[in-house]
């Protein structure tokens, strides 16, 4: 059974139809990569497969033990934490949460799980730094670490390079790239640009308020769809 | 000054006016830091107006004012939250529409009854003189556990205050803790109102942690320097309201003023000088 089995699925937003028809599998160790345009329905289906929304009709399921609490996520940043005062290490801990029961605080193993996290993403000499003082790349790293410290199945990123310089984006990339292959860990990446996801994942799901395709990355590049948006790079 | 805050302190109802006032100081610098950064510091606004309107109809119906101004101002806080969280309307003019609104009615009940009398003048602008045995004893317990919820839940509401979405993903109850919060500084609002005045008490929220944001980088180092803050503005601004015989809700916030000041002079040159 895979990973993640949507069938059909479609959701709506105040009675509008967002999204529909869509079907797709996601195996253990997949990078999948959500394209579209803005408002194509991509940040919907991320809700939906975070269980923060659910499908008006059809189905989302998890297999191989996969539950909600268990994906990490990288949200989009938000204008409030660029003032926010906190250090690496406490966000990167809060990412523990989830495993932390009824007890009140946060245990050593917790605090050992944050650091490993923190070392991973290649952070570790700015652990105490402060989190508004770091640049947007380090930023995006802090982040990932914590998705990590929530989970080491299944990652979810929404727009991970969105406001980064190009050097900080090649990196960003290639630290994925690390965690999904090096390290096991399934990569769901949502992006507006059909490039990365052609080259960076090796599968596609391309949404255009519905399905527009779902494959590998390489038959991505070969269909008509894929050719349409990456300018006939795939010839 | 060490001889008038002796001479403060021989007073039992200034003692007892220094207690609830620095455990409810404590409290609402605290929550405040989630408050203020979750962009909540408006709710603390309107808290305290609903909860004038409440004392107000409390004392013209003849309850004790804190039994009906808490549950009040408790239910007030979840219609806060729901219009601060809304995407329809617009959170931050129903906040103000809803605080004036609760202000109008307490002001309209009072003078249509008993008159503006001093009673209410002090709910404005806060009075150390109204506190009673009994509400002091209510208002430290209260306060206390408070203080003992805001430790225990500490690394959550860090969590939350953070990144909502991000919690909300990886299954924490955010819902639930956004609700205990806004109970928590509910409680807070209503407990400092007489002291602090209707109008001032959502300074204690947003001065100590907007101050120690000017020095603090961490959330923990930020959580601290809030609450120092907010002690050591309290008590020196009971002591100038003891000698300058001013407003203790007035006073207060004017140390906060210069107490903001100082530490953003002192952020603004750490600041200049790291970057050299």
């Amino acid at each position: 059974m895979s990973l993640i089995q949507v069938n059909n699925a479609a959701f709506r937003y105040d009675g509008k139809e967002v999204v529909s028809e869509l079907n797709f599998e996601v195996e253990h160790c997949d990078y999948l990569c959500i394209v579209g345009e803005n408002g194509s329905g991509k940040s919907t289906l991320v809700k939906g497969l975070l269980g923060l929304k659910t499908p008006y009709s059809g189905s989302i399921t998890f297999g191989e033990g996969l539950t909600a609490r268990q994906i990490g996520y990288l949200p989009q940043q938000k204008e409030s934490q660029r003032d926010f005062p906190a250090s690496v290490q406490e966000v990167v801990l809060s990412g523990t949460l989830n495993s932390m029961g009824i007890r009140p605080f946060y245990t050593r193993a917790q605090r050992n799980n944050a650091l490993t996290q923190i070392e991973r993403v290649g952070m570790l000499q700015h652990k105490n730094a402060a989190f508004r003082e770091l640049s947007g790349g380090q930023q995006q790293r802090a982040l990932l670490a914590r998705a990590l410290a929530a989970t080491q199945k299944l990652l979810i990123l929404d727009e991970p390079i969105a406001s980064l310089d190009p050097v900080a984006t090649a990196d960003m990339y290639h630290l994925i790239e690390e965690i999904n292959k090096h390290h096991g860990v399934t990569v769901i990446m949502v992006s507006h640009d059909p490039h990365a996801a052609a080259h960076e994942a090796n599968h596609v799901l391309h949404l255009e308020h519905q399905q527009l395709f779902f494959g590998t990355a390489s038959d991505y590049r070969k269909s008509d769809i894929g050719k349409r948006f990456l300018g006939g790079e795939g010839r | 000054m060490i001889g008038v805050l002796q001479e403060m302190l021989s007073y039992p109802f200034l003692v007892r006016a220094l207690t609830v006032g620095l455990l409810v100081a404590l409290c609402a610098s605290l929550l405040g830091v989630s408050l203020v950064l979750k962009r909540f510091s408006m709710i603390g606004d309107g808290l305290s107006h609903v909860g004038f309107g409440a004392l107000a109809i409390a004392s013209v119906v003849g309850i004790a004012p804190l039994y009906l101004a808490i549950p009040v101002c408790i239910a007030a806080s979840f219609l806060l939250l729901r219009m601060s969280e809304s995407t329809r309307i617009k959170g931050d003019a129903a906040i103000a529409m809803l605080s004036a609104g609760a202000l109008a009615i307490g002001v309209m009940v009072v003078s249509m009854t008993t008159g503006m009398n001093t009673d209410v003048y002090n709910y404005m602008f806060g009075s150390i003189l109204s506190l009673s045995a009994a509400d002091a004893t209510l208002s430290i317990v209260l306060s206390g556990v408070v203080l003992v919820l805001f430790v225990l839940f500490y690394p959550r509401l860090f969590a939350v205050t953070f990144d909502e979405s991000f919690s909300r993903a990886t299954g924490i109850p955010t819902r639930v803790y956004n609700a205990a919060l806004a109970t928590l500084a509910s409680v807070t609002v209503v407990l400092g109102m007489r002291m602090m005045g209707a109008l001032l008490i959502s300074s204690l929220i947003i001065f100590p942690v907007l101050t120690a944001m000017r020095i603090g980088k961490r959330y923990l180092s930020v959580t601290i320097l809030s609450a120092v803050v907010a002690a050591v503005g309290f008590i020196l601004g009971m002591i100038v309201s003891y000698v300058y015989e001013a407003p203790s809700g007035a006073s207060i916030v004017c140390v906060n003023i210069v107490l903001f000041l100082l530490f953003a002079i002192t952020g603004a040159i750490r600041n200049a000088v790291t970057k050299k």
